[in-house]
């Protein structure tokens, strides 16, 4: 474990000298394909700092899920990499600052207590928030650095005040004592609370959401899609330790309060989505709505609920990279990226627009697509609780979403155009990223091996 | 590879195939081959099931069962009884009829064989099943293609109906959902472990309360697509807006998901709830018949009249199935396939008109049995067999249900079973309204006059359909065999 850190540090720090242009890319790809590669097959278990890192083989799957995200959406930003960041010679600080945040997620999962999950959020979010400012020229991409610097720090205030009381009433930081002690005092419950509010602004759970449309807007799109996708992972992984572990003795607490922002989300996300002409805000608004869904197999609070949300969140990410990479794809390369401009765009990109319509259907749950699987058993750990009523809503809002991915693929399929986005090639990389997405949207769900590991190892937890 | 998955593998390797299809005329021939494929399949299997049944007497047969998911205990479980053989070979008459009719399709193609296949794996794929979840994933990747099927290769306001259409089916399916998990939840009241198993589950009795909460959440998402008043509107939108082939796909196939999805999942596996609630849903179907009869006397667009009469024919499906004894089910079972192939052959026939004369509104149309007569003439027949001339499909399916209904002797009963003989009358008023304007009298627009003549391909699919309404209206036994003994496994449960 600590061996793929290291080696992921070592990347890091070989990139800082050199400043030769392309080769630098595939130095970076090469290196973290192969910590990742390593990361299927090296792992230890065990703790360090006195408990404070700890890491088991479901951390270890956490870690894996939130590398091959990263790998593709580093495979998919290359063109932009190329394309705009080279020229200004700041294609070093793009790995570096990317890499520490990863680095950042891997302290936020191994956290052993609420020191090292604190450091963790900082050190994940900060770097981003550089990254999302990465397009000086454009005033957008400013706008979207500020925004998320400032909700972030307001969010990691709110966490540490949670932090603070909990430490106050227990008299520990270690998840593993405060479990045993928990009682359910009011102070603790305030900090309960406060410290889901601070993680639901990285989820961009409702009513933490409102910078995520806007940061998704102005930022490059391979950092939106970092943010949607890895680092909404991140935050829910340790949603769910603290959750399933740390607050178990107040699960009755908790269930009714998840309840509440589950339904709030899935139907804001939802409702704000219908509306949405720029592909970008579309799937910002998407990926809130995904997100409430994702809260229905942690209001399960069982082994099965674990293990639905971290399939949930695997085949999300394929999902939701696909789509976003075809978006940045065509972003690259014509600068369109409203709704409006895809229309006509099966007859001259036909693979494209297959991938994305691929995509759409995995994210809206259509089988036999991968995200019909992850929502089915959503489903099924919520309503193996009981929860039938919200089962009803979350499928309510299933429909709901299909209605607008319907209304991308209507443009790309249905619609002709006269001035359609021409036929044009992307490059080697992305093309690479976006068949491992197809990939695994198609075998993720089909291929059941994947669940029943995933189920084992949330029962072990 | 057993006899059954093998309708699931034919269609994907027809599908491989038209991927690598380099033009329209080799599209085309690939189509066609994996249709006569299944079709033969479709024969094959009836004969095989005689066979088998001869020496094995379980409830279904050709039974595989794979496990999937092994925590949620999700198994790719299959198997036929008489039932879904008939609906099979349906199925693979209708798909090869609508390859028949699309021949010269243009926009395309690919495409649209594609789609279509990938329609017809989901249809398959749901008769088939014996593991409600399977059952589900077939369910969706059925509904799925039609909104491309629509959307791009349909006419008038297609956008809007395909999206009507997709969304009221996938809601259904959500709602359908509920219910399957709702009964998955509690199918181990017996002791045993959860499962999805639909022969499994009928050993257990679900506990009443149960049942009476998700009976109706699975009958509506089941009947929705049968068209159940009034969850119907999505189907005369999309059938008037859909291309020729795939209103009759979705008209005789796929709105027969609904009737037995009913019959097999919320009935056998709920007759407590179906109890319960059928009085319920006798009232909406009872309407549903006569309001579609009624409705189609009012339209003047020929694919609207076709579709309202579906509605009211398949009300009388769903109003059968809840008649709860074995004559009326047999007859709704009968009536399932009779309306299959009769409103395939009529879109079939509409098509054709339509391409020929560039309009479906009847006021316009006149005289069409001195231009064009062997399709006016199937019409008439497809007509009479419709209005439940003895002789034909329609009249068996209509003579079961409503022998069936008869034996109820409560007043409710009575009152509902009168109602729908009715329709029979107002059916018979919108067909022979349309023949007699449409078909009969001066020939309205001198265009007409020299219409192109039925290709032979046409005259193929269309026989395709009309050999069956003919074989069950005259000799009705054996398939009505056929049905009985699959009807055996619910009369248990339900006496």
């Amino acid at each position: 474990m600590l061996l793929a850190i290291a080696l992921f540090l070592l990347a890091a720090e070989v990139f800082v000298p050199k400043n030769k242009k392309e080769s630098l890319i595939h130095l970076a790809i090469l290196l973290f394909a192969v910590h990742t590669l390593l990361g299927f097959f090296f792992n230890e278990t065990g703790e360090l700092f006195g408990g404070m890192f700890r890491t088991t083989e479901l951390i270890d799957l956490f870690k894996t899920i939130l590398n091959i995200a990263v790998l593709l959406v580093l495979l998919q930003a290359t063109d932009w990499i190329k394309d705009k960041v080279l020229r200004d010679n700041r294609g070093v600080e793009f790995f570096v600052l990317l890499f520490s945040s990863l680095l950042g997620m891997y302290f936020l999962v191994s956290a052993g207590d609420f020191l090292m999950m604190y450091l963790g959020i900082e050190l994940s979010t900060l770097p981003v928030a550089a990254l999302a400012a990465y397009e000086i020229a454009k005033r957008t991409s400013s706008e979207a650095g500020i925004k998320l610097i400032f909700s972030a720090a307001l969010a990691s205030g709110i966490t540490l005040f949670g932090i603070s009381m909990i430490y106050a009433t227990n008299g520990s930081i270690f998840f593993n004592e405060i479990s045993t002690s928990l009682e359910a005092s009011n102070l603790t419950i305030l900090g309960l609370v406060l410290m889901t509010a601070g993680l639901g602004f990285k989820i961009s759970l409702v009513p933490f959401h409102f910078w995520t449309a806007d940061v998704y807007e102005g930022s490059p799109i391979s950092i939106a899609s970092y943010l949607s996708v890895v680092s909404k992972g991140a935050a829910v992984f340790i949603l769910l330790i603290l959750l399933f572990s740390v607050f178990n003795p107040l699960m009755e607490i908790w269930r009714p309060m998840i309840y509440i922002i589950a339904v709030a989300t899935m139907f804001l996300g939802n409702l704000f989505a219908l509306r949405q002409q720029n592909m970008k805000r579309f799937l910002a608004f998407s990926s809130i709505a995904q997100a409430g869904f994702i809260l229905l197999g942690i209001i399960a609070g069982t082994p099965t609920g674990m293990a639905t949300v971290i399939y949930f969140v695997l085949i999300y990410i394929f999902s939701n990279l696909a789509a976003f990479g075809v978006v940045q794809a065509i972003d690259v390369k014509t600068g369109k990226e409203r709704i409006n401009d895809y229309e006509g765009l099966y007859r001259t990109n036909p693979k494209l627009s297959l991938v994305l319509m691929l995509a759409l259907f995995s994210l809206a749950g259509i089988p036999p697509v991968a995200g019909f699987f992850g929502k089915f058993f959503l489903f099924t750990a919520a309503a193996g609780e009981g929860f039938y009523f919200l089962v009803f809503l979350g499928v309510v809002n299933v429909t709901i979403s299909l209605y607008y991915y319907l209304l991308v693929v209507r443009a790309m399929f249905l619609r002709k155009s006269e001035n359609a986005i021409p036929y044009f090639k992307s490059g080697s990389y992305i093309r690479i990223a976006l068949v491992l997405c197809v990939l695994g949207i198609l075998a993720l769900g089909i291929y059941s091996p994947v669940y029943e590991y995933i189920n084992e190892l949330s029962l072990a937890f | 590879m057993d006899i059954l998955s093998l309708f699931i593998t034919v269609p994907v390797l027809t599908i491989v195939a038209l991927l690598f299809a380099k033009s329209l005329r080799h599209a085309r021939q690939v189509a066609l081959v994996g249709s006569v494929i299944q079709l033969a399949m479709a024969i094959n299997l009836v004969f095989a099931y005689f066979r088998e049944k001869a020496t094995n007497d379980a409830i279904m047969v050709f039974t595989k069962d794979i496990v999937w998911f092994e925590s949620f205990n999700i198994h790719y479980s299959i198997g036929v009884d008489g039932i879904s053989v008939a609906l099979l070979v349906l199925t693979s008459m209708v798909v090869l009829a609508g390859v028949f009719i699309s021949w010269r399709m243009e926009e395309l193609p690919k495409e649209f064989f594609i789609s279509l296949l990938v329609l017809s794996i989901g249809v398959y794929g749901f008769f088939i099943s014996l593991d409600l979840f399977t059952m589900f994933v077939f369910f969706e990747i059925a509904v799925i293609p039609m909104y491309l099927l629509i959307g791009i290769w349909g006419s008038g306001p297609k956008e809007f109906a395909a999206m009507k259409l997709t969304l009221m089916l996938m809601g259904a399916s959500a709602i359908l959902l509920v219910g399957i998990l709702g009964i998955y939840f509690n199918s181990n009241t017996g002791g045993g472990p959860l499962t999805f198993n639909i022969l499994e589950i009928a050993q257990v009795s679900i506990p009443f309360e149960a049942q009476r909460l998700f009976f109706p959440l699975t009958f509506i998402g089941f009947a929705v697509i049968g068209a159940l008043f009034p969850f119907h509107t999505w189907s005369p939108d999309g059938h008037s807006s859909a291309p020729t082939a795939v209103s009759m796909l979705h008209a005789g196939v796929l709105m027969k998901l609904g009737g037995y999805g009913v019959f097999r999942v919320a009935m056998y596996l709920m007759p407590e709830g179906a109890a319960e609630w059928s009085w319920f849903f006798i009232i909406l179907a009872a309407f549903g018949v006569i309001y579609g009869a009624f409705a189609a006397i009012k339209q003047t667009d020929l694919k609207y009249i076709n579709a309202y009469s579906s509605v009211s024919h398949l009300g009388l499906v769903l109003f059968a199935l809840l008649m709860l004894n074995k004559t009326a089910w047999n007859g709704a079972i009968l009536q399932s396939l009779s309306h299959g192939f009769m409103t395939a052959l009529f879109f079939a026939l509409i098509g054709m008109i339509y391409e020929r004369t560039h309009t479906r509104d009847v006021r316009k149309l006149g005289g069409l049995l001195k231009v064009i007569p062997f399709i006016s003439a199937v019409y008439v027949i497809a007509g009479l067999a419709s209005l439940g001339l003895p002789g034909f499909s329609g009249f068996v399916a209509e003579m079961n249900i409503f022998v069936g209904a008869f034996e109820h002797d409560d007043r409710f009963y009575r009152i509902a079973t009168i109602v729908s003989v009715s329709a029979i009358v107002v059916t018979a008023v919108y067909i022979l309204r349309v023949v007699g304007i449409m078909l009969m009298g001066p020939i309205k627009n001198e265009q007409y006059l020299n219409l192109e003549k039925v290709t032979w391909f046409e005259k193929l699919g269309i026989l395709l359909m009309l050999l069956p309404i003919i074989a069950i209206g005259v000799a009705p036994l054996w398939l009505s065999n056929m049905i009985l003994e699959s009807l055996q496994p619910f009369i248990q449960v339900f006496m």
